[in-house]
């Protein structure tokens, strides 16, 4: 079908069809040996299937949630998160975020891809969650909410980026509105899964949707630097002026975000310390057999390190932003692993102190699980190295949120308003000189 | 009558300086275990905090709302752990070999004195307020509207574990063989529906830890025994507000003539 494009159309999306996948002779056979070992670890999911997943998974019946929960959670914050940072340019109008919107929805759809083929091998009966799903709904259920939340969040993602394909702006402007407001839905709901087990201490409260939410657009902003980073890597003509200034805007922003989830796991810990219940899981992850997950992977690889580098790179550098926000995927997933397992190694029946559940419960992933979370997640980076070929590296042909009367400076990349009668160009100078002129005001 | 001999000042008040603190500590000890109070407020020591456990009023339709109203009372210190329950109910409800529908717990104080081990049957609270229920995507897991026992729809589970997390009980499993979760439903399906009056554990239990019964009945011996204003009664987890219908109660075997024999062995 995608083959025979019209000519127009395959130039207003930017196709560039699937040879381009084979111009460069390194770059397809990453592509290709990648989709290999996707196509692998869906391989070992489908035999997990076949055999019975109780007899090939590492989860019990005191841990059912294990790291294929974690790498779900991990592929819908990314993909919440890519859609929210996004939406704050072409859905809410603020420029400099605009040139960053369609390659985040795409990544953003294929983020969620990835988390729903994990979730499909977690789940023991997909296809009658299809049927009951609408035939006998629980409206009180998180998990109903959740499912349809964001069956209709990817819903709005792909007619948002249909339209952002298609440039026709205002559409795509009202399905982001949707997609940010199913997206936040869905997912401070997915906080809420957790946040509502009123027999989970350390889940149980409205931490959990806030932070979701905070964290989400974190993890998207990481998500957002990286594979930008990455495209330029693949095609340095991709790096304009605008994109740059897009960029530094979502560095700024992510370290903001960084700083706001640091003293939020400050306070959990702190709080969680005086609570007798939490205490126990805390331990674990200050001192116990989870320590070097928090300490190194969650705190120094998804936090301090990103927070300094990304500092330090001024939303300029982008090595530095590449090598920062590599870590910082890295350290986001041990955050989601962690947070799974933190509520559930604790036995309810601690407290009954009997000798059965007298020691921290372990989980340890077995093959099949670790097989499908890269199946899953390198579905998305798969997707995404497509996508840079195929789809032109997500450039805009033209970008229609640009108010009348004003246009995008070549110089800067910001927009700039052409007096009545003036030309581009004039309107440039003017501008510049003007700033120039403040400036000598200002030593003077 | 004549005081004059009776100097005032020196006599030793009859108040509360008068009584040494440890008197006054064993005084109010008793009082707190009588009231609940010692044992954190988990302790129902008298029939009124049963409906305080409840925390839905006092009337008797909304402690017990079903008719009848299955519960089970164990006593606690009866059980000896010969697991006749466990093997029961695997053969009655074909409970594979990886899962269970009850257990047994050990608890092994060390510093007691005289028996050092207790054992604690668990199983399916069938909770009033069942967050089981209430997690449950498609309703597969439901309250009984009769008896109030939580069930399972086998056919409408999608396995994606949420129940488990929801109970505070540990009581559900994931069964590959019926492709749904399972947990203890009375043994509805296979004793209770078909006229048995017990559960296939409470049957085969030889000490009678395990009380099966109908709340909704105050003739009946689940109700009598819950219902004493000399036994303390509680319920696992009472914080998680989930209204459970299993109660706990101690059943003494040591009387204070058998700890006094236990000190003179000394």
């Amino acid at each position: 079908m995608l083959g025979k494009i019209k000519k127009e159309t395959a130039e207003r999306w930017g196709y560039m069809g699937f040879k381009s996948l084979f111009s460069s002779g390194i770059y397809f056979n990453v592509f290709a040996f990648l989709g290999l070992v996707t196509i692998a670890g869906l391989a070992v999911g489908l035999h997990g299937t076949y055999t019975g997943y109780h007899n090939v998974y590492g989860v019990t019946r005191q841990i059912p949630w294990g790291v294929l929960i974690s790498g779900y959670i991990f592929c819908v914050v990314t993909s919440t998160g890519l859609c929210l940072v996004s939406s704050i340019g072409h859905v809410f109008g603020y420029e400099p975020y605009m040139p960053i919107a369609k390659r985040a929805v795409f990544l953003s759809i294929a983020f969620m891809l990835g988390g729903f083929i994990i979730i499909f091998f977690d789940i023991e009966n997909p296809h009658r969650m299809a049927i009951y799903n609408l035939l006998s709904p629980n409206f009180t259920s998180n998990m109903w909410w959740m499912g349809t939340l964001y069956g209709l969040y990817l819903l709005a993602l792909i007619v948002e980026y249909f339209f952002l394909l298609d440039q026709n702006h205002s559409m795509s402007r009202l399905a982001g509105l949707f997609g940010v407001l199913f997206g936040v839905a869905a997912h401070s709901n997915l906080g809420a899964v957790f946040g509502m087990l009123h027999g989970r201490e350390f889940w149980y409260g409205p931490y959990m949707p806030i932070y979701f939410i905070v964290s989400a657009m974190m993890s998207g902003g990481a998500a957002i630097i990286f594979f930008s980073c990455l495209a330029w890597k693949i095609d340095r003509t991709v790096l304009t002026r605008r994109m740059e200034r897009a960029i530094m805007a979502v560095c700024q922003l992510t370290i903001l975000l960084i700083a706001i989830i640091l003293f939020f796991t400050f306070w959990k810990i702190i709080s969680g310390i005086v609570s007798p219940e939490k205490y126990i899981a805390i331990q674990a992850f200050l001192t116990g057999p989870y320590a070097p997950n928090f300490w190194i992977a969650e705190l120094g690889f998804g936090l301090v390190i990103p927070f300094i580098l990304l500092i330090r790179s001024k939303g300029i550098n982008t090595n530095l932003m590449f090598i920062a926000t590599g870590f910082m995927l890295v350290g986001i997933f041990f955050m989601r692993y962690d947070l799974v397992l933190a509520g559930q190694i604790v036995p309810v029946f601690h407290a009954l102190h009997v000798e059965e559940y007298s020691s921290l419960l372990l989980y340890t992933p077995s093959l099949h699980e670790i097989s499908v979370v890269t199946a899953g997640i390198l579905i998305a980076i798969v997707l995404y190295l497509g996508g840079e070929k195929v789809l032109n590296a997500h450039k805009f042909q033209k970008h229609a949120i640009v108010p009348p009367g004003a246009f995008i400076c070549q110089g800067c990349g910001g927009i700039h308003y052409m007096k009545e009668g003036e030309s581009q160009d004039d309107a440039l100078k003017r501008h510049h000189r003007m700033r120039k002129v403040d400036r000598e005001d200002e030593h003077a | 009558m004549k005081l004059t001999n009776i100097d005032l000042e020196k006599l030793i008040p009859e108040n509360l300086i008068s009584v040494t603190k440890m008197e006054r500590r064993a005084f109010l000890k008793i009082g707190l275990v009588i009231t609940g109070v010692f044992a954190g407020g988990r302790i129902l020591s008298v029939t009124s905090n049963v409906s305080e456990a409840f925390a839905s009023g006092k009337d008797f339709v909304d402690q017990y709302p079903y008719k009848p109203h299955y519960s089970m009372v164990i006593r606690q210190g009866l059980c000896i752990d010969c697991e006749r329950c466990l093997k029961a109910c695997k053969e009655t409800n074909s409970v594979p070999d990886y899962g269970y529908r009850t257990r047994i717990l050990t608890k092994i104080v060390t510093d007691a004195v005289g028996r050092k081990r207790e054992f604690i049957p668990i199983l399916c609270n069938h909770c009033n307020d069942a967050p089981c229920t209430r997690a449950c995507p498609t309703r597969a897991t439901y309250k009984n509207k009769e008896n109030g026992i939580v069930m399972m729809e086998s056919k409408k589970c999608i396995g994606c574990k949420m129940c488990i997390l929801a109970c505070p009980y540990e009581a559900r499993y994931f069964n590959a063989e019926r492709h749904a979760i399972d947990k203890c439903n009375f043994c509805w399906d296979t004793r209770l529906s078909k006229g048995e009056k017990l559960t296939a554990c409470s049957y085969v239990c030889p000490t009678g830890a395990r009380i099966f019964g109908d709340m909704s009945d105050p003739d009946n011996v689940a109700y009598k025994m819950v219902h004493q204003v000399e036994k303390q009664v509680w319920v696992l987890r009472p914080e998680s507000g989930t209204k459970p219908n299993v109660f706990y109660m101690k059943a003494t075997r040591s009387s204070p003539w058998d700890l006094r024999k236990q000190d003179g062995a000394r």
